[in-house]
Protein backbone atom coordinates (compact mmCIF):
# COMPACT_ATOMS: atom_id res chain seq x y z
CA UNK A 1 0.00 0.00 0.00
CA UNK A 2 1.70 3.12 -1.02
CA UNK A 3 1.16 6.54 0.50
CA UNK A 4 -1.03 8.99 -2.17
CA UNK A 5 -1.39 12.45 -1.00
CA UNK A 6 -4.92 12.92 -2.49
CA UNK A 7 -6.68 9.87 -0.39
CA UNK A 8 -4.34 10.70 2.85
CA UNK A 9 -6.20 11.86 6.47
CA UNK A 10 -5.72 15.52 7.10
CA UNK A 11 -4.53 15.62 10.56
CA UNK A 12 -4.94 18.18 13.11
CA UNK A 13 -3.11 19.27 15.97
CA UNK A 14 -5.06 18.59 18.46
CA UNK A 15 -3.53 19.80 21.43
CA UNK A 16 -3.30 23.81 19.55
CA UNK A 17 -6.45 23.45 17.83
CA UNK A 18 -9.15 22.34 19.99
CA UNK A 19 -10.91 24.39 22.69
CA UNK A 20 -12.80 22.04 24.60
CA UNK A 21 -15.62 22.63 27.17
CA UNK A 22 -15.96 20.30 30.15
CA UNK A 23 -18.67 18.26 28.61
CA UNK A 24 -16.75 17.60 25.67
CA UNK A 25 -13.86 16.13 28.21
CA UNK A 26 -16.13 14.30 29.62
CA UNK A 27 -17.39 12.35 27.19
CA UNK A 28 -14.08 11.73 25.51
CA UNK A 29 -12.51 10.80 28.80
CA UNK A 30 -15.84 8.18 29.67
CA UNK A 31 -16.04 9.88 33.04
CA UNK A 32 -18.43 11.94 35.08
CA UNK A 33 -18.24 16.25 34.73
CA UNK A 34 -17.32 15.78 38.87
CA UNK A 35 -14.43 14.03 38.19
CA UNK A 36 -12.91 16.53 35.73
CA UNK A 37 -13.34 19.57 38.01
CA UNK A 38 -11.71 17.37 40.71
CA UNK A 39 -8.95 17.24 38.50
CA UNK A 40 -9.22 21.08 37.77
CA UNK A 41 -8.92 21.88 41.51
CA UNK A 42 -6.20 19.99 41.77
CA UNK A 43 -4.11 21.39 39.81
CA UNK A 44 -4.22 18.28 37.04
CA UNK A 45 -5.44 20.56 34.07
CA UNK A 46 -5.56 24.09 33.77
CA UNK A 47 -8.62 25.94 32.40
CA UNK A 48 -9.17 29.35 31.14
CA UNK A 49 -12.62 30.60 31.83
CA UNK A 50 -14.59 32.26 28.81
CA UNK A 51 -17.88 34.12 29.65
CA UNK A 52 -17.81 31.91 33.18
CA UNK A 53 -17.62 28.92 31.32
CA UNK A 54 -14.47 26.72 31.53
CA UNK A 55 -12.27 25.94 28.23
CA UNK A 56 -9.91 23.35 28.29
CA UNK A 57 -6.95 22.82 25.30
CA UNK A 58 -6.49 19.76 23.32
CA UNK A 59 -3.49 18.61 25.46
CA UNK A 60 -6.26 18.31 28.62
CA UNK A 61 -7.24 15.26 26.80
CA UNK A 62 -3.59 13.12 26.90
CA UNK A 63 -3.16 14.70 30.73
CA UNK A 64 -6.56 13.27 32.07
CA UNK A 65 -6.53 10.73 30.32
CA UNK A 66 -2.99 9.79 31.83
CA UNK A 67 -4.37 10.76 35.19
CA UNK A 68 -6.99 8.17 34.83
CA UNK A 69 -4.70 5.29 33.82
CA UNK A 70 -2.74 6.04 36.71
CA UNK A 71 -5.43 6.72 39.38
CA UNK A 72 -7.19 3.10 38.17
CA UNK A 73 -4.47 1.20 37.84
CA UNK A 74 -1.59 2.51 40.71
CA UNK A 75 -5.15 3.20 43.16
CA UNK A 76 -3.90 6.63 43.59
CA UNK A 77 -5.50 9.28 45.66
CA UNK A 78 -5.57 12.81 43.41
CA UNK A 79 -2.78 14.51 45.33
CA UNK A 80 -0.79 11.55 44.56
CA UNK A 81 -1.92 11.37 40.28
CA UNK A 82 -1.29 15.07 40.48
CA UNK A 83 2.31 14.70 42.03
CA UNK A 84 2.86 11.58 39.51
CA UNK A 85 1.44 13.61 36.26
CA UNK A 86 3.68 16.26 37.02
CA UNK A 87 6.45 13.79 36.94
CA UNK A 88 5.46 11.61 34.04
CA UNK A 89 5.77 14.94 32.37
CA UNK A 90 9.38 16.28 33.24
CA UNK A 91 10.27 12.93 32.90
CA UNK A 92 9.64 12.79 29.13
CA UNK A 93 10.85 16.15 28.46
CA UNK A 94 13.81 15.40 30.11
CA UNK A 95 14.66 11.83 28.17
CA UNK A 96 13.72 13.87 25.19
CA UNK A 97 16.44 16.01 25.79
CA UNK A 98 18.74 13.49 26.93
CA UNK A 99 18.05 11.34 23.68
CA UNK A 100 18.96 14.19 21.77
CA UNK A 101 21.94 15.11 23.61
CA UNK A 102 23.27 11.63 22.90
CA UNK A 103 23.24 11.44 19.39
CA UNK B 1 -3.98 -23.13 26.31
CA UNK B 2 -1.48 -22.65 29.58
CA UNK B 3 -2.40 -22.94 32.36
CA UNK B 4 -1.34 -19.66 34.40
CA UNK B 5 0.07 -19.20 37.54
CA UNK B 6 -1.25 -15.93 39.09
CA UNK B 7 0.46 -16.70 42.40
CA UNK B 8 3.61 -16.65 40.55
CA UNK B 9 3.34 -13.54 38.31
CA UNK B 10 2.83 -11.70 41.45
CA UNK B 11 5.30 -13.49 43.47
CA UNK B 12 3.15 -14.23 46.86
CA UNK B 13 2.30 -17.40 48.51
CA UNK B 14 -0.97 -19.18 47.70
CA UNK B 15 -1.90 -18.55 51.28
CA UNK B 16 -0.91 -14.51 50.71
CA UNK B 17 -3.63 -12.46 52.90
CA UNK B 18 -5.53 -9.44 50.66
CA UNK B 19 -3.53 -7.47 52.04
CA UNK B 20 -0.32 -9.12 50.65
CA UNK B 21 -1.66 -9.00 47.37
CA UNK B 22 -2.95 -5.62 47.43
CA UNK B 23 1.11 -4.67 48.22
CA UNK B 24 2.64 -6.87 45.88
CA UNK B 25 0.34 -5.31 43.44
CA UNK B 26 0.70 -1.96 44.03
CA UNK B 27 4.67 -2.57 43.88
CA UNK B 28 4.91 -4.27 40.23
CA UNK B 29 2.14 -2.15 38.82
CA UNK B 30 4.25 1.20 39.80
CA UNK B 31 7.15 -0.82 38.00
CA UNK B 32 5.89 -2.14 35.20
CA UNK B 33 3.02 1.06 35.17
CA UNK B 34 3.32 1.53 30.94
CA UNK B 35 3.50 5.13 31.72
CA UNK B 36 6.08 4.88 34.10
CA UNK B 37 8.17 1.87 33.02
CA UNK B 38 10.94 2.10 30.71
CA UNK B 39 11.17 -1.67 31.14
CA UNK B 40 11.59 -3.33 27.89
CA UNK B 41 8.57 -5.95 28.12
CA UNK B 42 6.61 -3.68 30.73
CA UNK B 43 3.34 -3.62 29.11
CA UNK B 44 3.25 -6.99 28.99
CA UNK B 45 4.38 -7.57 31.95
CA UNK B 46 1.53 -5.22 33.12
CA UNK B 47 -1.12 -7.02 31.80
CA UNK B 48 -0.09 -9.88 33.36
CA UNK B 49 0.28 -8.69 36.55
CA UNK B 50 -2.96 -6.71 36.01
CA UNK B 51 -4.85 -10.12 35.30
CA UNK B 52 -3.99 -11.95 38.00
CA UNK B 53 -4.70 -8.18 40.38
CA UNK B 54 -8.22 -9.04 38.92
CA UNK B 55 -8.62 -12.62 39.73
CA UNK B 56 -6.63 -12.55 43.22
CA UNK B 57 -8.27 -9.64 44.92
CA UNK B 58 -11.45 -10.87 44.13
CA UNK B 59 -12.86 -13.44 47.41
CA UNK B 60 -14.91 -14.95 44.67
CA UNK B 61 -12.42 -15.26 41.26
CA UNK B 62 -9.50 -16.00 43.77
CA UNK B 63 -11.91 -19.37 45.18
CA UNK B 64 -12.88 -20.24 42.14
CA UNK B 65 -8.78 -20.43 40.34
CA UNK B 66 -7.90 -22.39 43.54
CA UNK B 67 -10.58 -24.83 43.07
CA UNK B 68 -9.67 -25.08 39.43
CA UNK B 69 -5.63 -25.20 39.56
CA UNK B 70 -4.64 -27.15 42.30
CA UNK B 71 -5.10 -30.13 40.11
CA UNK B 72 -2.43 -28.24 37.52
CA UNK B 73 1.08 -26.70 36.90
CA UNK B 74 2.08 -23.58 35.52
CA UNK B 75 2.24 -24.22 31.62
CA UNK B 76 0.75 -27.23 31.40
CA UNK B 77 -1.73 -27.49 29.15
CA UNK B 78 -5.38 -26.44 30.37
CA UNK B 79 -9.09 -26.59 29.70
CA UNK B 80 -11.98 -25.69 32.09
CA UNK B 81 -14.08 -28.63 32.31
CA UNK B 82 -17.61 -27.76 31.27
CA UNK B 83 -19.83 -25.41 33.71
CA UNK B 84 -16.74 -25.58 36.11
CA UNK B 85 -17.58 -22.15 37.71
CA UNK B 86 -21.10 -22.87 38.37
CA UNK B 87 -21.89 -22.10 42.29
CA UNK B 88 -19.27 -19.34 42.13
CA UNK B 89 -21.11 -15.87 41.90
CA UNK B 90 -18.89 -13.37 40.18
CA UNK B 91 -19.21 -9.58 41.08
CA UNK B 92 -18.51 -6.86 38.14
CA UNK B 93 -15.10 -5.54 37.73
CA UNK B 94 -13.74 -2.71 36.02
CA UNK B 95 -11.37 -3.23 33.52
CA UNK B 96 -7.70 -3.89 34.92
CA UNK B 97 -4.77 -3.46 33.22
CA UNK B 98 -4.98 -1.56 30.25
CA UNK B 99 -8.41 -1.21 28.84
CA UNK B 100 -7.35 -4.30 26.48
CA UNK B 101 -7.88 -7.87 26.39
CA UNK B 102 -6.79 -10.63 28.95
CA UNK B 103 -5.14 -13.82 28.19
CA UNK B 104 -7.34 -16.61 26.70
CA UNK B 105 -6.52 -17.98 29.68
CA UNK B 106 -8.42 -15.64 31.58
CA UNK B 107 -11.07 -15.08 29.10
CA UNK B 108 -11.86 -19.03 29.54
CA UNK B 109 -12.32 -18.86 33.26
CA UNK B 110 -13.90 -15.29 33.39
CA UNK B 111 -14.52 -14.08 30.19
CA UNK B 112 -18.48 -14.19 30.48
CA UNK B 113 -18.21 -12.95 34.00
CA UNK B 114 -15.69 -10.20 33.21
CA UNK B 115 -16.86 -8.49 29.90
CA UNK B 116 -20.51 -8.23 31.34
CA UNK B 117 -18.73 -6.37 34.60
CA UNK B 118 -16.84 -4.40 32.11
CA UNK B 119 -17.09 -0.89 32.62
CA UNK B 120 -18.84 0.98 29.60
CA UNK B 121 -16.59 2.73 28.36
CA UNK B 122 -16.97 5.35 26.05
CA UNK B 123 -20.74 4.12 25.35
CA UNK B 124 -22.08 5.87 27.46
CA UNK B 125 -23.70 8.30 24.61
CA UNK B 126 -24.97 6.09 22.42
CA UNK B 127 -24.77 7.17 18.88
CA UNK B 128 -21.12 7.75 18.98
CA UNK B 129 -18.03 5.27 18.10
CA UNK B 130 -15.65 4.92 20.76
CA UNK B 131 -12.12 6.91 20.20
CA UNK B 132 -9.12 5.34 19.54
CA UNK B 133 -5.90 6.15 20.74
CA UNK B 134 -2.28 5.45 19.27
CA UNK B 135 1.08 6.49 19.59
CA UNK B 136 3.62 6.95 16.69
CA UNK B 137 7.39 7.87 15.72
CA UNK B 138 7.82 10.47 13.31
CA UNK B 139 10.17 11.73 11.37
CA UNK B 140 11.24 15.02 12.20
CA UNK B 141 11.11 16.12 8.86
CA UNK B 142 7.28 15.24 8.73
CA UNK B 143 6.48 18.30 11.41
CA UNK B 144 9.02 20.59 9.23
CA UNK B 145 7.26 19.95 5.99
CA UNK B 146 4.11 18.33 6.56
CA UNK B 147 4.24 15.72 3.91
CA UNK B 148 2.29 12.14 4.09
CA UNK B 149 3.34 9.21 6.36
CA UNK B 150 1.89 6.03 6.32
CA UNK B 151 1.29 4.79 10.18
CA UNK B 152 0.73 0.96 10.35
CA UNK B 153 -1.57 0.40 13.59
CA UNK B 154 -2.96 -2.43 15.76
CA UNK B 155 -6.92 -1.38 17.15
CA UNK B 156 -9.05 -3.28 19.19
CA UNK B 157 -12.19 -4.13 17.53
CA UNK B 158 -15.46 -6.26 18.93
CA UNK B 159 -15.89 -8.91 15.64
CA UNK B 160 -19.17 -10.37 14.82
CA UNK B 161 -19.34 -12.73 17.93
CA UNK B 162 -18.55 -10.14 20.26
CA UNK B 163 -14.98 -11.01 21.59
CA UNK B 164 -12.45 -8.49 21.52
CA UNK B 165 -9.37 -9.04 19.00
CA UNK B 166 -6.84 -6.85 17.53
CA UNK B 167 -6.70 -5.83 14.07
CA UNK B 168 -3.89 -4.10 12.23
CA UNK B 169 -4.27 -1.31 9.40
CA UNK B 170 -2.58 1.31 7.56
CA UNK B 171 -3.42 4.41 7.61
CA UNK B 172 -2.31 7.27 5.41
CA UNK B 173 -2.04 10.78 7.43
CA UNK B 174 -1.39 14.01 6.31
CA UNK B 175 0.82 15.36 8.82
CA UNK B 176 -0.05 18.91 10.08
CA UNK B 177 3.40 21.16 10.22
CA UNK B 178 4.83 22.09 13.23
CA UNK B 179 3.32 19.33 15.29
CA UNK B 180 5.83 18.81 18.53
CA UNK B 181 6.67 15.65 20.80
CA UNK B 182 3.86 14.86 22.76
CA UNK B 183 1.05 16.59 20.67
CA UNK B 184 -1.97 14.34 19.19
CA UNK B 185 -3.14 14.40 15.89
CA UNK B 186 -6.77 13.89 15.84
CA UNK B 187 -8.02 11.90 12.54
CA UNK B 188 -11.83 12.67 12.46
CA UNK B 189 -14.07 9.69 12.39
CA UNK B 190 -11.43 7.05 12.29
CA UNK B 191 -11.92 5.61 15.97
CA UNK B 192 -14.71 2.86 16.19
CA UNK B 193 -17.52 2.86 14.38
CA UNK B 194 -20.58 3.59 16.08
CA UNK B 195 -23.40 0.89 17.16
CA UNK B 196 -26.08 1.60 15.02
CA UNK B 197 -26.04 4.78 12.69
CA UNK B 198 -24.58 7.28 14.78
CA UNK B 199 -21.12 9.10 14.03
CA UNK B 200 -17.79 6.96 14.51
CA UNK B 201 -15.28 8.04 16.99
CA UNK B 202 -12.04 9.58 16.36
CA UNK B 203 -8.41 8.65 16.58
CA UNK B 204 -5.87 10.32 18.25
CA UNK B 205 -2.16 10.05 17.29
CA UNK B 206 0.58 10.77 20.07
CA UNK B 207 3.68 11.94 18.20
CA UNK B 208 7.72 11.23 19.19
CA UNK B 209 10.29 11.79 17.03
CA UNK B 210 12.73 9.51 15.98
CA UNK B 211 16.27 11.15 16.75
CA UNK B 212 17.16 12.98 13.62
CA UNK B 213 20.68 12.63 12.29
CA UNK B 214 20.93 16.71 12.29
CA UNK B 215 19.36 18.57 14.34
CA UNK B 216 18.29 18.71 18.07
CA UNK B 217 14.67 19.34 18.96
CA UNK B 218 13.73 21.65 21.56
CA UNK B 219 10.46 22.57 21.99
CA UNK B 220 10.05 24.41 18.83
CA UNK B 221 13.90 25.56 18.55
CA UNK B 222 16.37 23.22 16.24
CA UNK B 223 19.74 22.81 17.08
CA UNK B 224 22.63 22.16 15.22
CA UNK B 225 26.63 21.42 16.33
CA UNK B 226 28.75 23.10 13.20
CA UNK B 227 32.10 21.83 12.69
CA UNK B 228 34.65 24.95 11.81
CA UNK B 229 38.22 24.83 11.71
CA UNK B 230 40.01 26.72 14.27
CA UNK B 231 40.74 29.70 12.35
CA UNK B 232 37.01 29.94 10.61
CA UNK B 233 36.52 30.31 13.91
CA UNK B 234 39.27 32.59 15.14
CA UNK B 235 39.15 34.99 11.57
CA UNK B 236 35.33 34.68 11.31
CA UNK B 237 34.32 33.11 8.16
CA UNK B 238 31.08 32.45 5.74
CA UNK B 239 30.58 29.02 6.10
CA UNK B 240 27.79 27.01 4.34
CA UNK B 241 25.35 25.31 6.48
CA UNK B 242 22.55 22.70 6.72
CA UNK B 243 18.86 24.22 7.47
CA UNK B 244 15.18 22.60 7.32
CA UNK B 245 15.13 25.30 4.76
CA UNK B 246 18.00 24.39 2.52
CA UNK B 247 21.57 25.77 2.80
CA UNK B 248 22.64 28.57 4.34
CA UNK B 249 25.49 30.88 3.94
CA UNK B 250 26.08 31.38 7.72
CA UNK B 251 28.54 34.30 8.84
CA UNK B 252 30.95 33.21 11.40
CA UNK B 253 31.73 36.20 13.36
CA UNK B 254 35.49 36.68 14.50
CA UNK B 255 36.55 35.37 17.75
CA UNK B 256 34.29 32.68 17.63
CA UNK B 257 34.95 30.23 19.83
CA UNK B 258 33.21 26.23 21.02
CA UNK B 259 30.00 26.73 22.08
CA UNK B 260 29.16 29.89 20.42
CA UNK B 261 25.80 29.83 19.51
CA UNK B 262 24.38 31.91 16.95
CA UNK B 263 20.63 32.43 15.90
CA UNK B 264 18.51 31.96 12.50
CA UNK B 265 15.39 33.32 14.21
CA UNK B 266 12.02 31.80 13.12
CA UNK B 267 13.78 28.96 11.43
CA UNK B 268 12.85 26.29 13.96
CA UNK B 269 9.61 24.54 13.68
CA UNK B 270 6.81 25.93 12.29
CA UNK B 271 3.89 27.79 13.90
CA UNK B 272 2.05 31.41 14.02
CA UNK B 273 5.32 32.20 16.25
CA UNK B 274 7.66 29.70 15.31
CA UNK B 275 11.10 28.45 16.87
CA UNK B 276 14.44 29.49 16.33
CA UNK B 277 17.40 27.75 14.61
CA UNK B 278 20.64 27.81 16.83
CA UNK B 279 24.13 26.80 15.29
CA UNK B 280 26.42 25.79 18.09
CA UNK B 281 30.09 25.96 16.65
CA UNK B 282 32.22 23.15 16.97
CA UNK B 283 35.75 23.30 16.56
CA UNK B 284 37.38 20.75 14.75
CA UNK B 285 41.26 20.06 14.98
CA UNK B 286 43.36 19.74 11.45
CA UNK B 287 45.37 16.71 11.52
CA UNK B 288 49.04 17.57 12.09
CA UNK B 289 50.01 15.10 9.53
CA UNK B 290 52.69 16.19 6.99
CA UNK B 291 55.79 19.06 7.23
CA UNK B 292 53.90 21.93 6.47
CA UNK B 293 50.82 21.16 9.42
CA UNK B 294 53.24 20.80 11.85
CA UNK B 295 55.16 23.99 11.00
CA UNK B 296 52.40 25.89 10.93
CA UNK B 297 51.21 24.57 14.68
CA UNK B 298 54.72 25.69 15.61
CA UNK B 299 54.61 28.52 14.30
CA UNK B 300 51.33 28.49 16.47
CA UNK B 301 52.65 27.86 19.48
CA UNK B 302 55.98 30.31 18.69
CA UNK B 303 53.13 33.32 17.87
CA UNK B 304 52.44 33.98 21.61
CA UNK B 305 51.70 32.43 25.16
CA UNK B 306 48.55 30.26 24.98
CA UNK B 307 47.49 28.42 28.39
CA UNK B 308 44.37 26.47 27.05
CA UNK B 309 44.16 25.19 31.06
CA UNK B 310 44.27 28.78 32.79
CA UNK B 311 41.05 28.59 34.37
CA UNK B 312 42.05 25.16 36.07
CA UNK B 313 44.71 27.47 37.66
CA UNK B 314 47.99 25.60 36.53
Amino acid sequence: MSPTDDRALPGTIFDESAILSIQDLSRMCAVDERHIVEFVEEGVLSVVTVSSEWRFTGDALRRARLALRLERDLELNLAGVALAVELIEELAQLRRELGARRQ
Amino acid sequence: MEFKDYYKVMGVARDATDAQIKQAYRKLARKYHPDVSKEKDAEARFKDVGEAYEVLKSPEKRAAYDQLGKDYRPGQDFRPPPNWDSGFEFSGAGPGAGDESYSDFFDALFGAQARAGRGRRGEAHPGRGEDHHAKVLLDLQASLNGGTRSFTLRMPEIDAEGRLVSKERTLNVQVPRGILAGQQIRLAGQGAKAHGDGTPGDLYIEVEFQPDPLYRVDGRDLYLELPVAPWEAALGATVKTPTPGGNVELKIPPGSHAGTKLRLKGRGIPATQPGDFFVVLQIALPPATGEKAKAAYAALAAAGAFNPRASLGV
